[in-house]
């Protein structure tokens, strides 16, 4: 549901980041936030708990320049992670135009990732979207961990991407490894998808 | 996946061209920003920026509020549906200095008026209806 403007050439795109709680979907953003700076005019937004934990949403509003003479302001939301947020969760998805989906690779997170992607699934469908079809991409973050036991990739490209069939990154949000690759990536893949609009 | 999907519909259900986005910023401006508003915008629900209006001296983070009013209004009206009520219908944050007034458009959109202490209520209220008359009816056309 992104808006076009056709009378100031602007287009607004909404990005979510989605995932088991914990999983570094803030910290891809507070990332985003640091690295790029001196391009984004505003402040990032965090509706959060006393215990620092998402309560809503996170917001980063990310002027990326222009496509196809459009000026491109892409919406980057996250939702909040924990299973008792789902009614939150689905609200965030309104007018979704593209996901990333950030697994946690610890390997005591790996049903929680599985839970969290057929969430996911379930909450695009009450939005009639379907997960197969609207632009997603998965990243495998925390691969930076040293001392507790991680998911082999394979093992996760097979849980989670077996039949999804979409891009994939190992990352690492708190060092910003592949964070802004993932973000790319995304990008590019929602602009496909609206570029016949913008003809 | 079945036929219940609509994906291929990536794009805003609702279209408007340049000469309709005009009319409602004209609207903005003559019945909201000539009566003493200092702030006005047109949001959908996803918390795009439809059309924006200001009296030149404000400076609020108007992408920020429109994702966060946008939100805002979504809770209150899940809200209202586990009261059992149909809507909310008046949403107005009051403060010190400015206030926030929400008004639903149609099903798809919202009017947020930002005004302080010089501009009553009840004159936003009524300038507020009559405006969204004027925009249902350009969206109608």
């Amino acid at each position: 549901m992104a808006f076009v403007n056709m009378k100031s050439k602007e287009v607004q795109a909404k990005i979510v980041y989605y995932g088991p709680g914990r999983g570094g979907k803030t910290t891809n953003l507070e990332y985003i936030y640091s690295k790029f700076r001196e391009r984004i005019k505003s402040d990032m937004v965090s509706i959060k708990t006393h215990g620092d934990r998402t309560l809503f949403f996170d917001f980063l509003p990310f002027d990326i320049g222009k496509i196809m003479g459009y000026d491109v302001k892409v919406q980057l939301y996250t939702v909040p992670g924990q299973v008792k947020y789902d009614a939150t969760r689905r609200l965030v998805l309104k007018g979704v135009d593209g996901m990333v989906f950030v697994a946690d690779s610890q390997v005591s997170q790996r049903k929680k990732n599985i839970l969290s992607l057929k969430n996911l699934q379930e909450n695009l469908a009450t939005y009639k979207k379907s997960i197969f079809k609207i632009p997603l991409v998965l990243q495998y973050n925390k691969r930076d961990l040293k001392d507790v036991p991680l998911l082999p990739v394979q093992q996760m490209d097979k849980d989670m991407n077996s039949q999804l069939k979409v891009p994939s990154f190992e990352g690492s949000a708190l060092t910003g490894h592949n964070v802004v690759p993932t973000l790319k990536k995304i990008i590019s893949q929602t602009m496909a998808s609206l570029q016949n609009v913008l003809k | 996946m079945g036929s219940n999907y609509d994906d291929d519909v990536t794009f805003t259900e609702y279209s408007l061209g340049p000469d309709q986005l005009q009319k409602i910023e004209t609207i903005l401006q003559d019945d909201l920003i000539d009566s003493g508003v200092n702030s006005v915008m047109l949001i959908d629900l996803a918390g795009n920026i439809i059309a924006q209006k200001d009296n030149g001296s404000s400076e609020h983070d108007l992408y920020s509020l429109a994702a966060l009013a946008s939100a805002n209004f979504a809770a209150v009206d899940t809200m209202a549906k586990i009261v059992g009520e149909e809507e909310f219908s008046l949403l107005f944050h009051k403060g010190e200095n400015e206030s926030i007034h929400f008004s639903k458009v149609h099903d798809e959109f919202l009017l947020i008026s930002i005004f302080s202490k010089k501009v009553a209520l009840g004159l936003l209220r009524l300038k507020v209806s009559e405006s969204i008359d004027k925009i249902t009816a350009i969206w109608k056309r």
